[in-house]
């Protein structure tokens, strides 16, 4: 998957929990509980929606790395690298 | 059932109440009375209580908060400083004409105007009631219209997003105090208002039985209910903070609740300053790293917080708490839904201490029921009633209530009279009426007490769901979901979640000419968060033809319910029409 790929597969996954947020409006440095307003029960629902989407297990630790696009999309990427 | 954690001579050295049978006994409201200064003539005032008596004896040098803002800014407000800032905040009340009584809404997230804002209106003999940032535009407009706002304290981003739209509408609202030093149009910036404003102010002398607070909670049906408290209640929270939480003058204490919610404003506010500690307030929500690197490196005595974060510590395991030390940590607690044994056998095991569980309600002001420090925990049960406090197991029958014995499943009840007690709902007495039959306030929630004293949780005797600690009246999201296009009826029910307890789960029926799919989920459930916020909104919708209901129409969500949990459906004689 590209870089581009992995962004609109992580946002595509970030609408189906939020669906109050409308993709394209979604900035790449938007923090998703601060600016976009998800909750944490949000947060697990995300998690465990990239968990089946990229086959990444994303540890309560590394919350923090996917709280924009941009650091979903560089974490995302490096983990499937890995 | 996990074993009992005994507290033997560890546990209770140094305990605010070393034999807590012995205290229960002996107690009568002098003790908690004793615990205040109070104001000449019989007056008493919350924010004198928990503010400038403090200073007046000589601690106004203490740090009072300590703020922890999302981006690593730190902040320290001594008890010198809030006195001056709520006199400072209270002449910005009078100088906009407002009066003794009128209502005062806070909205915003955890930031030290919050705390100004709650003090300084009590100090000016207003009201309070805080609002849940993270609300959509729907309960807020809803709970200020009940309350009759005079005032809303606000940033000026949740004033565009969920305040601007219909402000107008809202006809008793005078004031709009933006956070900050510029405000949109209509609006007023509180930075330079309170810098213009008097450093002194004569605290209201308001009378014990004066309106303090109003605390909004969901019913089944019909409207949020606004729950009154008044100046007498900072008895209480003096007491229950002292007994319940450990908290000693410059005890270093984090509460984590927003104090949006009633644990964030009695817990989160007035108990901790009155009993004279030293407050974290961290802006930020939950993350365990900054969790826990906050309890090493503030050095954290008494930790307040809830099962929903509990348990996301838990599943994130021991490993992630090796890095740190704890060894601060005197006392734990937690309230918002029951926590489970698990959750408390870890604790204990991690942190070196267990969680305290205890139990309230927005109608009691305070704690009830409570594992105190030097009593042994029994995992998963809530503890036994307070000292001052008549607890009981009682089932309604055709004439009034009849109290159970020992191990019978019944509802939790209170004998009236505490200090903290809700003096009425807002303007509906009669629904207040209806908590109290036979001298007994009725919780609304089923418990049983073991043969030793020890109360248990076993769950709701009505609709309510209890979603990651706040309650939530399914009327509310019903009527927000039927507001879109495509939904012709809603039930809303609660289902068992690990983590949140439970989460918000509605079935819906469609109008003519929609067609159930993946899409229209989203673009309903997208509806209901953007009127209701994430906390309040359901995480899933289903779709149904028809929905259960009773002859009079009224859709059946105890059904919904015993089948989506694969219950024995009960007494199904008043079904009409059956879900399809």
């Amino acid at each position: 998957m590209t870089h581009d790929d992995i962004r609109a597969a992580f946002l595509e996954e970030l609408v189906k929990v939020a669906p109050d947020l409308e993709a394209d409006e979604i900035g790449d440095d938007d923090h998703i509980q601060d600016d976009l307003e998800l909750d944490s029960m949000d947060v697990l629902n995300l998690v465990a929606a990239l968990h089946t989407r990229f086959g990444v297990d994303i540890p309560e630790p590394d919350y923090v790395r996917i709280a924009t696009p941009a650091l979903a999309t560089d974490y995302l990427g490096a983990r499937m690298a890995a | 059932m996990l074993g009992t954690i005994r507290k033997g001579s560890g546990g209770f050295r140094g305990a605010s109440l070393p034999d807590p049978d012995k205290a229960r006994a002996e107690f009568t409201w002098e003790i908690a009375e004793k615990m205040l200064d109070g104001l000449p003539d019989g007056a008493l005032n919350i924010a004198h209580e928990a503010v400038d008596r403090h200073v007046g004896a000589g601690h106004g040098e203490q740090t009072a908060i300590r703020w922890l803002g999302k981006s690593g800014a730190r902040e320290e407000i001594t008890y010198a400083d809030l006195a001056e800032f709520t006199s400072r905040f209270a002449n910005v009340l009078k100088a906009h004409g407002l009066e003794r009584g009128d209502s005062v809404f806070g909205l915003m997230g955890r930031v030290p105007d919050l705390y100004v804002t709650a003090l300084g209106t009590l100090k000016a003999g207003l009201v309070f009631t805080p609002l849940f940032s993270a609300f959509g535009p729907e309960p807020i407009r809803t709970r200020m219209e009940i309350g009759s706002a005079r005032v809303l304290v606000t940033t000026e981003t949740l004033y565009r997003r969920k305040i601007a739209k219909w402000r107008d509408e809202i006809p008793t609202l005078k004031l709009v105090l933006i956070v900050g030093d510029e405000a949109p149009e209509g609006c007023v910036a509180l930075g330079p208002a309170m810098a213009e404003a008097s450093p002194e102010f004569e605290t209201a002398r308001t009378m014990p039985e004066d309106r303090a607070l109003i605390h909004f909670t969901s019913g089944t049906t019909g409207k949020p209910k606004g729950a009154v408290h008044v100046h007498r209640a900072v008895m209480y929270h003096a007491l229950s903070g002292r007994y319940a939480l450990e908290l000693t003058p410059g005890t270093i204490y984090w509460c984590t609740a927003d104090p949006g919610w009633v644990t964030g404003t009695s817990y989160g506010i007035i108990s901790p300053l009155v009993n004279r500690v030293t407050m974290i307030v961290d802006e930020a929500e939950f993350d365990l790293d900054r969790w826990y690197s906050t309890i090493e490196r503030e050095g954290v005595e008494v930790w307040y917080s809830a099962p929903t974060a509990i348990r996301m510590m838990m599943r994130a395991g021991d490993e992630a708490t090796k890095p740190y030390d704890f060894s601060g940590l005197r006392f734990l607690a937690s309230v918002g839904e029951p926590l489970n044994p698990e959750a408390v056998v870890w604790s204990n095991r991690v942190f070196g201490k267990p969680f305290h569980d205890n139990w309230w309600q927005t109608e009691t002001g305070g704690i009830m029921i409570a594992n105190l420090a030097a009593a042994d925990v029994r995992p998963g049960s809530m503890g036994k009633p307070m000292p001052g406090i008549k607890a009981g197991i009682v089932e309604r029958t055709s004439t009034g209530v009849k109290e159970l014995g020992d191990g019978d499943i019944g509802e939790l009840a209170l004998r009236p009279g505490w200090p903290s007690m809700m003096r009425t709902y807002l303007d509906e007495q009669a629904r207040y009426d209806k908590c109290f039959v036979d001298d007994w306030y009725l919780s609304g929630d089923l418990a049983m007490r073991d043969k030793d004293g020890y109360f248990w949780f076993v769950g709701r005797a009505d609709d309510l769901i209890k979603s990651s600690g706040h309650l939530v009246g399914p009327f509310e999201v019903e009527s927000a979901l039927i507001e879109h296009e495509a939904v012709a009826e809603a039930g809303v029910i609660g289902v068992p979640d690990e983590t949140a307890g439970e989460v918000i789960k509605a079935y819906v029926t469609l109008n003519p000419d929609f067609e159930p799919d993946e899409a229209l989920e989203r673009d309903i459930r997208g509806h209901a968060r953007k009127k209701l916020g994430p906390a309040v909104a359901p995480r899933e919708i289903v779709f149904r033809k028809t929905l259960p209901k009773t002859r009079s129409g009224k859709i059946m969500r105890r059904l919904l319910k015993a089948r989506e949990l694969g219950l024995p459906e009960g007494d199904i004689s008043t079904l009409e029409t059956d879900e399809t």
